[in-house]
């Protein structure tokens, strides 16, 4: 079982993230799972989403989850949010921020020792998209991190994924996720 | 002529999603509706099928839920498939005319997306509503993920509909743990799917003019009784045989096989609990779990809730030791609903098991593992003392002291 959870802030796009990922994951045959925790839901509230996906059906529809990777898509959420809350020894950190991965554990010393990348996802979908909707990106950063699919393929299927969106839209998505594969260090 | 939508063979969907996809595929007339979380997509899905020409049907966007299902009562009565969805404060709102759609015998099918009633405000998942619903004469089906949502609403219409039951049905699923939780979902092509329902057969339908009849009548001592009787009599004797055929002939369709009381690890279970939605397959795992350690956990869903399945449930527990009932509603000064349900059930069964009650999960609170793994050591000890080694009703997963009763 592989475990994703996703911190955000409510407008940036985590869920359809996390449901995007879950769709593509979904077409090689694997079981997946694709959630949020919502409360009475305002644009900008740090929430989190979550994937899980296994070779078997997925039976466990419990909240608490000890992910192999952390994906933050909003830098602030790093000083904030319990990023490392119910972490495991191996846990992989993906992290949207402005700074080098040695400046982001320096200014937040909790990430000291982990697997921490870092990569700016807001710049990246600012300058491509045109707005900052970090979740896109993110994906393609996470795909180089765990080296869980190529890039063809992946783009292939996000764009079938993002199908309901103007074509602009859908290449300038498919330019972030390329991006943020090449920049995450 | 509705435009017919390409699906592939397994669609990433979440509850919602797949509801709407049932509700599109089986062609339903009317569909009046007012929205509410956490089941609002299901209609605004089925709004956006409407303008994209994949529904022939009427959508109704009406001014409450007491309206919606009064549309929707209206709109059966008249003769056509009529289905809407609800959550919570919405169902509590709609509670007067669901007793109306079952006692003037109108095959409404309801989307419960369940959901805590206030107070306090509460947007998440737990079976306060479902539990509201359960004496107002509605055949319910409980399901535990997307795909049983899916299928769920085809055998809904078909059971529904048949001309010797004639009573509405709801397909309950869990708020945003099944609603917004997105799973793969094997689909059926939009002509097996519709195929497998059936064309509508209207039956005292109030615009065959040829035939006039009444619907909604007042009766006082005179015949009122005999009505109620005759409403629980088909309730009792004849929708549970059309649900096992209607799942029957689902399975040779689809390969889904579903129970009217689906049991797992059942065989030599020595301890058991018993609950509905989402949590079935959460305890599913746990007693997979256990039973390397040499525990015999089994797990009993509900899968339908009305009417109660006792014979299924009698027979599926027989040789438990050690029963716990897990009720995700407040109970509010008695044991819980399904608790009571089983003590009826086994009191007169022979087996002499010890029955225990767990109240959890309520305003969504996270039903885990490891307290499923606490349920079942409980439930151990119970079973190798013979009686209660612990209270009668326990809440699980509550902040601060421990809290207990009976």
């Amino acid at each position: 079982m592989l475990e994703i959870r996703w911190h955000s802030r409510a407008g940036q796009g985590a869920v359809t993230g996390a449901k995007g990922l879950a769709d593509v994951v979904s077409t090689t045959g694997k079981h997946v799972q694709a959630f949020a925790f919502y409360g009475s839901a305002k644009r900008g509230a740090a929430m989190t989403a979550y994937n899980r996906v296994d070779d078997k059906v997925i039976l466990n529809h419990e909240k608490f989850m000890s992910p192999d990777y952390v994906l933050v898509i909003d830098p602030a959420l790093v000083y904030i949010a319990d990023i490392t809350a119910n972490e495991k020894e191996d846990t992989t950190y993906i992290i949207t921020t402005h700074l080098s991965t040695e400046e982001l554990i320096a200014s937040q010393p909790k990430l000291a020792g982990k697997k921490v990348y870092t990569v700016d996802c807001i710049k990246i979908s600012q300058e491509t998209i045109g707005k900052a909707i970090p979740n896109t990106p993110m994906l393609g950063a996470l795909m180089k991190v765990s080296g869980m699919y190529d890039m063809v393929f992946f783009k292939e299927n996000m764009a079938r994924v993002l199908k309901k969106l103007p074509q602009k839209i859908i290449d300038a998505n498919m330019i972030a996720i390329q991006r943020a594969y090449d920049e995450v260090k | 002529m509705a435009e017919s939508m390409e699906l592939r063979d397994i669609e990433v969907w979440d509850g919602n999603m797949a509801a709407s996809q049932a509700l599109r595929q089986c062609q339903v007339d009317v569909v009046a509706a007012y929205p509410i979380t956490p089941s609002t997509p299901i209609v605004e899905n089925y709004g956006n099928f409407t303008a994209n020409g994949y529904i022939d049907g009427e959508f109704v966007m009406v001014e409450s839920e007491h309206a919606a299902m009064s549309g929707c009562i209206g709109a059966s009565a008249a003769g056509g498939r009529v289905a809407t969805a609800t959550s919570s404060q919405g169902f509590a709102l709609m509670l007067e005319t669901l007793y109306s759609a079952s006692g003037m015998r109108l095959p409404i099918v309801l989307n419960v997306v369940n959901r805590a009633i206030g107070a306090p405000l509460n947007v998440n998942g737990d079976h306060s509503d479902m539990y509201m619903g359960r004496d107002s004469g509605w055949i319910q089906l409980d399901c535990y993920n997307a795909q049983h949502v899916y299928d769920m609403n085809f055998i809904a219409f078909k059971v529904a509909e048949d001309h010797d039951v004639r009573l509405p049905a709801m397909v309950h699923q869990d708020g945003f743990m099944t609603s917004h939780t997105a799973q793969g979902v094997k689909t059926l092509s939009d002509e097996v799917a519709y195929k497998f329902v059936g064309d509508f057969q209207p039956m005292n339908d109030m615009l065959d003019l040829d035939h006039p009849v009444t619907h909604g009548v007042q009766t006082e001592e005179d015949w009122h009784f005999e009505h109620k009787a005759r409403q629980h009599h088909a309730l009792m004797t004849a929708v549970l045989p059309k649900i096992q055929n209607a799942f029957d002939e689902f399975e040779k369709l689809t390969g889904r096989k579903y129970n009217l009381v689906e049991a797992y690890n059942m065989e030599d279970a020595e301890v058991a609990v018993v609950c509905m939605g989402t949590s079935v397959e959460t305890a599913q795992e746990v007693s997979d779990e256990l039973r390397e350690q040499g525990i015999k956990a089994g797990v009993v869903g509900i899968r339908v809730f009305r009417p109660w399945p006792m014979e299924q449930l009698a027979m599926v527990l027989k040789n438990v030791k050690a029963i716990g009932a897990l009720d995700r509603s407040s109970p509010h000064g008695t044991f819980g609903a399904l608790y009571n349900e089983i003590a009826g059930t086994l009191i007169n069964s022979g087996n002499k098991v010890v029955l225990t009650n767990y109240i959890y999960g309520l305003g969504g609170r996270d039903l885990t593992k490891a307290h499923l793994v606490g349920i079942y050591n409980d439930l151990k000890a119970n079973a190798e003392a013979g009686k209660p080694t612990t209270p009668l009703q326990q809440y699980i997963g509550l902040r601060g002291p421990k809290l207990s009763f009976f």
